[in-house]
């Protein structure tokens, strides 16, 4: 019962910080130069002053400063973000069609930058100056270092265009769209490789990076040397009294790290023609569709904390002391 | 009884010999440990040729990277371009060194920034803790919540696009690391004995915080900090790329966005100016490694 | 001698440092007999733990046993193969440690921890294993066992963390029971309850014990023998009670009146306590031929300073024996 007084106690802090994002939104677009009178204005191209105040009154905006905030809440708790000019839509439809490709994309990358860095990180650590344990220096070095869509065009260019092994944009292939599901499956999963690989490049290398201390770090600790005293083979040792403990810090580590996932995918996205949130955000922006792009910063913000909510629960699954405090 | 007495002095004197640790002074000895790293040492001199070739590049090769001064796509090295020409036939070596300037001084200010940032928020977190702790973290949690580079994309959108807002929104949204090292800092270094005895000496809030506590939390923000530089170079090439630079100056990572969609016809136009961003960001990880090594008193006395 | 379990002949342990190869245990000879209890008494860095790792196979990297033997019930297991000491280590050979606090797996319940070294000694299943554990824990007496194994160490106080790691010592009932300063982290009441405990179980199951420390009233109430320990080198070896009535290395008898209490019958406490001046000596100093404690010894000659010592025996045959150029002042 602790543990679900603790869970729902994290469940509600997150809804506060969601709240905070509102706030914040609602913020920007009063501080922002121009309101949605111009916006309109510039769509119909131009419009008289009356016109103006009009729009203002029917949108609300002559109404004091806390009722439009009251407002504001009221109709994002309904899931209702404004309407979108530019795309002829609302803006929750606009999202919904995005949101499970950026999702997608965020957590196949963490999850194959998890797998991938801790693979790595535990085999570096077992030869702390094998050839191996250079290697992730240098990747880490790599992954920190190299712009991410810069990577991302490098391996379009090798792995799209020179040698034709992956697709060069888009999510699924539209010829593809009356074949049995399991070959559409087969084909987004084509398609996601090469974004999913380029995204979790920067992680992976941090991952791994990490992984490789804090294994160093409990390998020389006390309960090892027991561990050993006990007569258990070096594979138990290592897979299964060291990395457990070793892995809390990398979770922790991958949970912080969510919101520059995130970040990243708006970039990726970008480089393949991902059609997920951050293609669109782009679009928005360049279209200075206002309504979109707040709603766009809530969506990411939501994926940030499931990932931080989904990372919380892993660590209590896996270090028991966290329970307890 | 003699020979004794005498032996007796001797060992005296190898004990001492053997106690005698080599003393120098710590700021001599971090730099002698920094110039030991033969890697981060390299990385240094890289560094400094290209903000070398950053500040001087653009006085002495004079070409405008803005003017289109020959055929597109034409490869490097030939009709005397040493690195071509871009789809609008623009020097790409000009780009190349005018981005420089501006890809380096919005990472260094925008870090700047956010260490700025960072450290108020840590300090005063990690030193008062209690209510006004709760306030900051929560806050810094917050911002962490914040997808940095959509954020800062909107606040761009939102404020305009010019070399000012986008080191403020960089600035804005990456403070957060330093934060949270400075208050892990705070909270260790309050509790040691010469803090107890400063204050109990008299020394006033801001005092302490300043002047006693900060100087020692320093070693890890520092790293931090030239690593934020990284990281910011980064960033603004990212917001660069994805066209929401300043339409006025050129940078690294907008001439690798404009020209991203004709990587077919010349992927060098890509792959030059990427190569630019990866080699000065890998050489400030470099270093900001090797401070990590030279600061870091744990890994000192092996 | 037929009983004898543990024959350790002229072990010579090396540690490659940087500055250059040191002996960290120097011409090392011990024996132990089934059921026996030994001290080894000596101050932090002198050898005792290094010898107890050396027994286990299990030194630090950088090092080795350079030579002598290590006869474990007859054969030699300085070179046996890793998957021959993993056999030996928690089953035959046992070993507890100094810190409690960090000695067990943060993530694991102690019951698997017990249950662990069972599958893998005994080839016990799961169930059988935890049920081994239950009765275990009753054995080293933490109430309420049955629950108690579903608790992770955290829940758990220093003390009753040292009688899980006891249990995971005893649990495959081994002939030596290694315990290295098994109580210097722990309340002074609570050391008490812990050297009862090993020497109760010691007595009942007939296990060898090896006991680390730098504590003499320990050594008085647990030990039949003691070895004193210096800089690598044993220095006086003999049954507890004779060394304590007489020791004869100047070490071992500043050690002995560093507590005042424990010699029989003293009848007067010394004015002031006497203490052994100076430090262990610096690790590159050690295996010179020369007495190493000279630096710190009121009986130094040039003697002590020209060769090291022979280990002799010193009164009746196999009561004590000790390496001092001095062993009765330095008049002799």
């Amino acid at each position: 019962m602790a543990l679900f007084r603790q869970i729902s106690k994290r469940i509600a802090y997150a809804a506060a910080l969601l709240l905070a994002v509102v706030i914040l939104n609602f913020l920007l677009i009063h501080i922002a130069p121009g309101d949605i009178a111009d916006t309109i204005a510039g769509d119909m191209g131009g419009a008289t002053a009356e016109v103006m105040a009009q729009i203002r009154i029917d949108y609300g905006l002559d109404k004091p400063f806390i009722v439009q905030l009251g407002l504001y809440l009221w109709n994002v708790l309904q899931f209702n973000f404004g309407y979108s000019f530019f795309f002829n839509t609302p803006v929750t439809a606009l999202i919904a069609e995005r949101l499970p490709a950026t999702l997608l994309l965020v957590f196949t990358a963490q999850i194959l930058a998890l797998v991938i860095g801790i693979i790595l990180g535990v085999i570096s650590a077992k030869k702390p100056h094998g050839w191996l344990s250079h290697f992730v220096t240098l990747l880490a070095l790599f992954g920190y270092s190299a712009p991410v869509f810069w990577t991302g065009i490098m391996l379009l260019i090798g792995l799209s265009l020179m040698v034709p092994l992956f697709p060069v944009a888009g999510m699924v292939d539209v010829t593809l769209l009356d074949a049995p599901l399991w070959r559409q499956y087969l084909d987004i999963a084509h398609h996601l490789f090469l974004p999913a690989l380029t995204l979790a490049s920067i992680f992976l290398a941090l991952y791994s990076r990490l992984c490789r201390a804090s294994m160093l770090e409990v390998l020389g600790s006390d309960y090892i040397r027991t561990a050993r005293a006990k007569g258990l083979s070096e594979r138990d040792i290592i897979y299964k009294h060291a990395l457990k403990n070793a892995l809390s810090p990398v979770i922790i580590l991958a949970g912080l790290q969510f919101s520059a996932v995130v970040s990243g995918a708006v970039l990726v996205e970008t480089v393949f023609s991902w059609p997920g949130l951050g293609t669109l955000a782009l679009q928005s922006i360049l279209a200075r569709d206002t309504p979109t792009i707040l709603g766009i910063l809530f969506f990411s913000a939501l994926v940030v904390i499931i990932g931080n909510l989904l990372t919380d629960l892993a660590l209590r699954f896996i270090d028991p002391r966290i329970n307890s405090k | 009884m003699a020979t004794s007495k005498k032996s007796l002095q001797t060992l005296a004197q190898d004990r001492e010999s053997l106690a005698l640790v080599t003393a120098r002074h710590p700021a001599l000895e971090v730099f002698s440990m920094f110039i030991a790293n033969r890697a981060a040492l390299v990385a240094m001199v890289v560094l400094m040729a290209i903000i070398l070739a950053a500040i001087i590049g653009p006085m002495v090769y004079k070409t405008d990277p803005f003017e289109m001064v020959w055929a597109p796509f034409t490869p490097p090295g030939t009709e005397g371009f040493i690195l071509g020409t871009d789809y609008l036939g623009r020097d790409l070596l000009a780009g190349l060194l005018h981005g420089g300037r501006v890809s380096i001084t919005i990472g260094l200010v925008a870090a700047l920034m956010s260490v700025f940032i960072g450290i108020s928020f840590g300090a005063f977190a990690g030193y008062y803790r209690g209510y006004v702790e709760e306030v900051l973290m929560r806050i810094t949690e917050f911002f962490q919540v914040l997808p940095t580079l959509l954020f800062s994309m909107v606040i761009v959108a939102l404020f305009g696009a010019s070399l000012q807002m986008i080191t403020i929104a960089i600035g804005l949204v990456s403070w957060t690391a330093v934060a949270r090292i400075t208050r892990g800092e705070f909270l260790r270094i309050r509790e040691l004995e010469y803090v107890t005895a400063s204050r109990s000496a008299g020394a006033t809030d801001l005092k302490l915080i300043f002047q006693v506590i900060l100087p020692n939390a320093l070693p890890p923000i520092i790293v931090q900090a030239a690593l934020m530089v990284g990281s910011a170079i980064l960033f603004e090439a990212g917001l660069a790329f994805l066209g929401l630079s300043d339409p006025n100056v050129v940078s690294w990572g907008q001439i690798i966005g404009s020209n991203r969609l004709y990587i077919l016809d010349a992927s060098y136009t890509v792959t030059v100016p990427g190569l630019a961003i990866f080699i000065t960001v890998l050489a400030i990880s470099l270093i900001g490694d090797g401070l990590n090594d030279a600061l870091n008193p744990k890994l000192r006395s092996r | 001698m037929s009983d004898t379990i543990l024959d350790v002949k002229n072990l010579r342990v090396e540690f490659n440092t940087r500055g250059g190869i040191v002996p960290v245990l120097d011409n090392l000879s011990f024996s132990l007999d089934r059921g026996e209890r030994i001290g080894f008494v000596g101050e932090s860095g002198c050898g005792k733990s290094m010898t107890a790792l050396a027994l286990m196979g299990l030194l630090p990297s950088i090092g080795r046993v350079a030579s002598g033997q290590i006869l474990f019930k007859g054969q030699d297991i300085v070179n046996a193969s890793t998957k021959r000491m993993q056999d030996i280590r928690g089953n035959e050979i046992s070993m507890i440690f100094q810190e409690p606090m960090t000695s067990l797996n943060p993530v694991f319940t102690i019951g698997s921890q017990i249950a662990e070294v069972l599958h893998r000694h005994r080839n016990m299943d799961k169930s059988e294993a935890l049920k081994t554990a239950v009765d275990l824990l009753d054995a080293v007496k933490i109430p309420d066992a049955r629950n108690r194994i579903a608790s992770y160490p955290h829940q758990m106080s220093g003390g009753q963390r040292q009688r899980v790691m006891i249990a995971i010592a005893l649990a495959c009932e081994p002939e030596i029971l290694i315990a290295d300063e098994p109580t210097t982290a722990l309340d002074v009441t609570v050391q008490a309850e812990i050297f009862d405990l090993l020497r109760d179980i010691g007595v009942q199951t007939n296990t060898a014990m090896i006991l680390i420390t730098h504590d003499m009233g320990a050594v008085r109430q647990m030990a039949q023998r003691m070895l004193v320990m210096y800089a690598g080198r044993k220095v006086e070896e003999g049954t507890v009670d004779q060394i304590i009535k007489s020791p004869r290395h100047p070490y071992t008898k500043g050690l002995i009146s560093c507590v005042p209490h424990i010699r029989k019958g003293a009848d007067r406490l010394p004015n002031t306590l006497p203490e052994i001046d100076g430090i262990v000596p610096d690790i590159t100093s050690f295996g010179k031929d020369q007495c190493l404690f000279a630096p710190r010894c009121e009986r130094l000659t040039q003697q002590c300073l020209d060769r090291k010592p022979d280990h002799q025996m010193i009164g009746k045959a196999e009561q004590q024996s000790v390496s001092c150029w001095h062993p009765y002042g330095r008049q002799t």
